[in-house]
């Protein structure tokens, strides 16, 4: 079996890495641009996937394949983002770019234990489990274990797709450009004319739909309950603190790098499972601070 | 004018007297009962239901006219906030409200935390629903009482009947969950399991944490080793997603899956769950039990539950009905020993030990350590037309006396001196 | 700061005297002199300009400690338990601290929120230890000498409680008034020129370290007493995330700050989960959000003397 296990947990790795990459994408993405860590990403992430829920519960009532879930996952994931996103940056984040880095923190912290209780009052407490595109979709069988269809294809499938995009999107686009030049330098970006206040509102509008539709993805396949949101934060970012703030390409090699840990882990050293994201977190911070694929910066670590 | 002052110092004069009895205490207007339960997170599934059983059953004994009057009126706290919170609850509760009477808890931790508060406090504390038998054995308490059955007695039966279902097994691995009740009951199975039939092999030993909301993982490890027989403790959301996760992989086609709580989670996962797998209720808890679903108490119940909440009561159901009950009883027992007078805190406490009472199945007896003996039942899913989930079938019943550790002695020793004969013990009756 | 002295009396005064009209309030209040003084620690790094997000670990690690000493030796005195709490503080702090505040900024905010989750996941982990997620309980011991019952334990808990944080009051704000104090906000404002002045920032920031993880321990070793219970939640980032937001709403200008902070939180909390069940953290969400925007630094800052200058840091 010892062969196999490499194969197994290298499986079993990729789809959460997969999650792990989109979580800390749109993270790292916020940061790049405001330079603000987002201590509410993680209740996009818990939004996105209650949104999902709810959609595909309304879905299914109304008859509809579960093959719609395709369609449905993603708009749930916009529909968080443009709603939420856009009420976030627009009455909290915009007011504080000027602001001392720790209140920049508390405020968004603040907004995660709104977006908490939020939760509660609008979905309750009791756990949502609608997976019925996962069983439309089916199993596959590698080395004698099955694999749910979705697990293996459509989440890494996706984050993949989403990779991809935003990487050509930043290259090739021109908002995509103005983006870049905005994280590099805000000041200079306005004296060139470029609009910085819809920059800001559309990065981070992204970056909470990228969120939200990593919770998206992963609600069919997992209970949805409270609290997921807070610790999907701390995972990201585990990832976003060993790929180096700011960088995406960084952040997906990073994700693979933790999510393989992981699964690995479980396989060899179980009890070990739950420490290995933030011991490579602390390692990665201790020896390389700046993240393995930062350029080191000339402020002072 | 006259009349007032005369009948304000007769009044006076009466409580004064009143008072000055020993043991008499003034009946009370009403019984302020405070109930734990899970009302969020994972666990909610099945903590909810024992609350809503709670205000059905409370309801209908008030109507009846309460304890000889006295009407009982529950404060509900949420065990889902986690063990320090549910702690600062607790004492607010008793301490601001004068709350005398504690059911508590649902999680075999938040039991092990509560039990010296309560004694501590000097509240009657029922544990009206967890299963961990080192409560009651580590240390002997005046006010902490239980009414149901414990880790030793439930986890005996089950090995029991997976012996006599498939003696040939070899291989077995177990996936609880982290915390008292997952570890407590592996180490009295794994016990039991190695004095009946040495040669067993267990192949792996997982426990995720309590809530996790992913077994992907684990699945893959579990298929990867295929054992004979999978075991897990788990209940509420926690097995719910197991069994669904494991469900879409067909964990089920390569092992036999034992779950001893899974009475609790049969209409929940409705399809997910194959024919063949072993499924326990803690206690004799399943509302087609044999010998009791056409008795008008349960079959009245069923009902009414079914239209409140519209679905099937499970074994925390039963549990809150039998707490409720042998409160009820305990009270009645306290009253007649204090001639008629209402009792205190104290005199109901011991009025629990030696109790017999009845739920909505079979007896409950509670020893003098407080620990409740009740008999367990344990069958096999099978699809029926008529349910959209399966129903139990291979049904048996395993009385207590037989299967529980004797009054101060510590459970993991003593199941190892189980002999092998006791599979077969012809008190172990099928019903169907 | 005669109007800071006379809430300091205040506070002291309505935290010893309001549980002689409601008795089940003084866990509540214990527990928030509790959450003060280690808020107290938390201000000290805040007015270096650094945040951790990890510092409920020296009161997670502070209240294990104490467990683990209790349950050893359950006769050994409260008193000997507190301190255990902070000399835990003290030798994690010097170890965490002394590579933890080589970092900054941000840097310095996930990497001690990372050792936090650590701690977090250990402690959750390894039951046969620790517990695991039930965590560990520990006996009620003397109270200086005496076997106390519950009710007059927690009376002395209090009173050594409210004591405790007026000293850590007055000794931090004699800390923040030497020179090693003042140096704290130079690391803020302008590092470089601090070190040119010969003081340096890697010893001040550790030092500052040192006592906030000592306050912290101190911290967890009386909720440890109060409880009986020590659980890995104490150690969950979010609460590190509360004690920072705690500091800031009372304001870091001066030490009362901390448990004025403390007092409206606890406050909060008591009245959400009666009245408006549940929803007591989007009530601290907004009062902060308002705080920051009308009052940025904190509630104790409008007990000082106005300056000409309006600071619109913390």
């Amino acid at each position: 079996m010892s062969q196999d296990i490499y194969i197994l947990a290298v499986l079993d790795g990729l789809s959460y890495a997969a999650l792990l990459f989109l979580v800390a994408l749109g993270m790292t993405l916020v940061f790049g641009v405001m330079n603000i860590v987002n201590m509410a990403h993680g209740s996009f992430y818990a939004l996105g996937g209650y949104m999902a829920a709810t959609l595909g519960l309304w879905a299914t009532a109304h008859g509809a394949s579960p093959a719609w879930s395709l369609l449905i996952l993603p708009l749930a994931a916009i529909i968080v983002g443009c709603v939420f996103g856009a009420l976030m940056e627009t009455s909290l984040m915009q007011h504080i770019y000027n602001k001392d880095p720790i209140l920049q923190l508390l405020i968004t912290f603040s907004a995660f234990m709104i977006f908490e209780d939020l939760q509660r009052l609008v979905w309750g407490t009791q756990p949502y489990f609608v997976s019925d595109i996962v069983n439309y979709l089916g199993t596959a069988d590698i080395l004698g274990i099955t694999y749910t269809r979705y697990q293996l294809m459509v989440v890494p499938g996706v984050a993949l797709v989403v990779f991809v995009a935003l990487r050509s999107f930043l290259k090739l686009s021109s908002i995509g450009r103005q983006i870049v030049a905005v994280s590099h330098n805000r000041e200079i970006s306005t004296a060139l004319g470029i609009n910085v206040k819809r920059i800001s509102l559309l990065t981070f509008v992204v970056g909470s739909i990228l969120g939200a539709l990593a919770g998206a993805l992963a609600s069919p396949t997992v209970s949805w309950v409270p609290g997921i949101g807070g610790e999907m934060i701390v995972l990201s970012f585990a990832v976003v603190a060993t790929a180096g703030l700011g960088q995406i390409e960084g952040a997906l090699v990073a994700a693979i790098l933790i999510g393989l840990a992981r699964s690995f882990t479980v396989y060899l050293l179980p009890e070990l499972e739950v420490l290995i994201p933030f011991l490579i977190m602390v390692l990665v911070l201790l020896f390389r601070p700046q993240g393995l694929f930062s350029v080191a910066q000339s402020r002072r670590v | 004018m006259k009349f007032k002052t005369l009948s304000r110092i007769f009044a006076g004069a009466v409580t004064v007297l009143a008072a000055s009895g020993a043991l008499a205490q003034s009946k009370p207007t009403e019984l302020k009962v405070g109930i734990t339960t899970f009302l969020s997170g994972p666990a909610s599934v099945f903590g909810v239901p024992g609350m809503a059983a709670a205000d059905l059953y409370i309801e209908q004994l008030n109507a009846a006219g309460g304890i000889n009057g006295v009407k009982i009126v529950p404060t509900y706290i949420d065990e889902g906030v986690g063990a320090d919170k549910l702690l600062s609850e607790y004492r607010r509760v008793v301490q601001e409200t004068g709350t005398k009477v504690m059911l508590s808890a649902v999680s075999s931790g938040n039991c092990n935390i509560i039990a010296p508060v309560a004694e501590d406090l000097k509240v009657l504390n029922i544990l009206w629903d967890c299963g961990t038998e080192k409560v009651l054995e580590e240390k002997r308490y005046r006010y902490v009482t239980r009414t149901q059955a414990n880790a030793t007695i439930e986890m005996l039966s089950t090995v029991l009947y997976l012996l006599k279902t498939k003696p040939d097994m070899k291989t077995i691995a177990v996936m609880n969950q982290d915390y008292a009740w997952g570890r407590d009951s592996w180490e009295l199975f794994r016990n039991a399991l190695l004095a009946l039939k040495p040669d067993v092999k267990i192949v792996a030993e997982l426990f995720p944490k309590f809530g996790a909301t992913d077994y992907s993982t684990e699945i893959s490890r579990l298929q990867a080793l295929r054992p004979d027989v999978i075991l897990s403790t788990s209940w509420g959301g926690d097995l719910d997603t197991f069994v669904r996760q494991a469900s879409q992989r067909g964990l089920m086609k390569s092992s036999l899956l034992v779950l001893p709580l899974a009475e609790s989670s049969l209409e929940r996962l409705g399809t997910a769950l194959p024919d063949g797998v072993i499924v326990g209720a803690r206690g004799d808890h399943y509302f087609l039990h044999p010998q009791f679903k056409d008795e008008p108490k349960l079959k009245n119940f069923t009902k009414k539950f079914q239209e409140k909440t519209g679905a099937y009561p499970i074994y925390p159901v039963f549990h809150m009905v039998q707490a409720l009950d042998g409160l009820v009883a305990g009270y009645q027992k306290a009253i007649k020993v204090n001639k008629g007078q209402w009792p205190s805190t104290e005199q109901v406490a011991d009025a629990m030990r030696g109790l017999e009472f009845r739920g909505l199945t079979g007896t409950v007896k509670i020893r003098e350590d407080g620990q409740g003996l009740e008999d367990q039942l344990l069958g096999v899913t099978r699809k029926v037309a008529g349910y959209n989930f399966p129903v139990l079938e291979k049904i048996m019943i395993y009385p207590a006396d037989l299967i529980s550790t004797p009054v101060g002695q510590k459970s993991p020793e003593w199941v190892k001196t189980i002999k092998p004969e006791l599979i077969n013990n012809p008190r172990f009756k099928q019903l169907n | 700061m005669n109007r800071a002295k006379i809430v300091v009396i205040l506070l002291a005064l309505v935290a010893l005297l309001l549980p002689v009209a409601l008795p089940w309030i003084k866990t509540p209040l214990i527990l928030g002199t509790a959450f003060g003084i280690a808020a107290l620690g938390i201000s000290i790094l805040i007015i270096s300009g650094q945040i951790s997000f990890g510092h409920a670990m020296f009161v997670c690690a502070g209240g294990y400690a104490v467990a683990f000493v209790s349950r050893q030796w359950p006769h050994l005195d409260s008193a000997w338990l507190l301190a255990v709490g902070a000399t835990t503080g003290v030798i994690l702090g010097i170890v965490v601290g002394s590579f933890v505040v080589r970092y900054r900024a941000i840097f310095f905010g996930m990497l001690n929120l990372a050792l936090s989750m650590v701690l977090f996941a250990a402690l959750g982990k390894f039951f046969n230890l620790t517990g695991g997620t039930d965590g560990l309980r520990l006996e009620r011991a003397p109270f200086f000498g005496m076997n106390l019952e519950r009710d007059a334990f927690e009376s002395v808990l209090l009173v050594v409680g409210v004591a405790l944080a007026l000293l850590s009051g007055w000794l931090v704000q004699r800390y923040l008034r030497s020179v090693a104090g003042q140096a704290l906000s130079a690391i803020k404002t302008n590092e470089t020129r601090l070190e040119y002045v010969g003081i340096s920032a890697y010893q001040t920031l550790w030092i500052g370290y040192i006592i906030s993880a000592t306050l912290c321990g101190l911290s967890g070793a009386i909720f440890a007493i109060a409880q009986g219970l020590v659980t890995p939640e104490m150690g969950y980032w979010v609460r590190s995330g509360e004690i920072v937001f705690v500091a800031i709403l009372g304001g870091v200008g001066h030490p009362v700050g901390a448990f004025i902070g403390a007092g409206i939180f606890e406050f909060v909390k008591l009245f959400a989960a009666a009245y408006l069940t549940g929803a007591w953290q989007m009530v601290l969400g907004f009062v902060l959000i308002a705080m920051v925007f009308l009052a940025p630094r904190g509630i104790s800052a409008m007990l000082e003397q106005r300056t000409t200058s309006k600071r619109e840091d913390v």
